[in-house]
């Protein structure tokens, strides 16, 4: 596909390569909007990992494209160095096992619980729907 | 609605020799956990085990399977 044909797969393709770790999930970091996502957060947090991060909640074709990219049909999705990493589960097995760490490049954090956080249940509905109507 | 019946059945029948057990995270059958052992997982990533899972269930994954934790191991 050449750029002009898809545009949204090409911008996530681009996200994926030019940023080390990178993170497709729903909702934001500091407010995510699945149980899944919140953990795989939290993960990294733990870590004190710094990565870019991609709400894919705005425009469903971000998902549908991205799932294209890499063939992984659910979110959230972690890249390390353009290579999907996983989602929630094999990132907090890894995390519990050191792996993840190992794989981001980081130092031991003496304070870094030995099982991953839970943020919230996994599965559980979005944490909290904020209503502005008055 | 799927039940955790389904699922076990769909994948024990499309992945040979393995076993799967499977709960409903949620009560409302669309947030399951399920745990695959299947001889075929040897040699196979960890990437590779959980794509060879959801393959089971195609474009239900995100329909009526809105998510699907997985456990996959090679042996018991």
């Amino acid at each position: 596909m050449s750029a002009t044909e898809n545009p949204i797969r090409d911008e996530i393709s681009k996200a994926i390569s030019e940023h080390e770790v990178i993170l497709f999930m729903k909702g934001r970091p500091e407010q995510p909007m699945c149980g899944f996502s919140a953990r795989t957060v939290a993960a990294l947090d733990a870590l004190g990992a710094s990565y870019a991060a991609v709400d894919i909640l705005p425009d469903p074709r971000i998902r549908q494209e991205l799932s294209a990219i890499s063939n992984w049909p659910t979110i959230p999705q972690l890249f390390v160095n353009g290579e999907l990493i996983g989602g929630c589960d094999i990132v907090t097995e890894m995390y519990e096992s050191g792996e993840l760490r190992e794989t981001l490049g980081l130092e031991p954090k003496p304070d870094a619980p030995a099982e991953a956080p839970a943020a919230a249940e996994p599965g559980a509905p979005p944490l909290q729907i904020k209503n502005d109507l008055v | 609605m799927p039940s955790t019946d389904d699922l076990k059945q769909r994948i024990e029948a499309a992945i040979p020799g393995s076993t799967a057990e499977v709960t409903d995270l949620t009560g409302t059958e669309d947030h399951f956990r399920a745990i695959v052992i299947a001889p075929e997982f040897a040699g196979m990533s960890r990437i590779e085990q959980h794509r060879r899972v959801y393959a089971v269930f195609g474009a239900d994954i995100g329909g009526p399977i809105h998510a699907l934790s997985l456990v996959t191991k090679a042996e018991a």
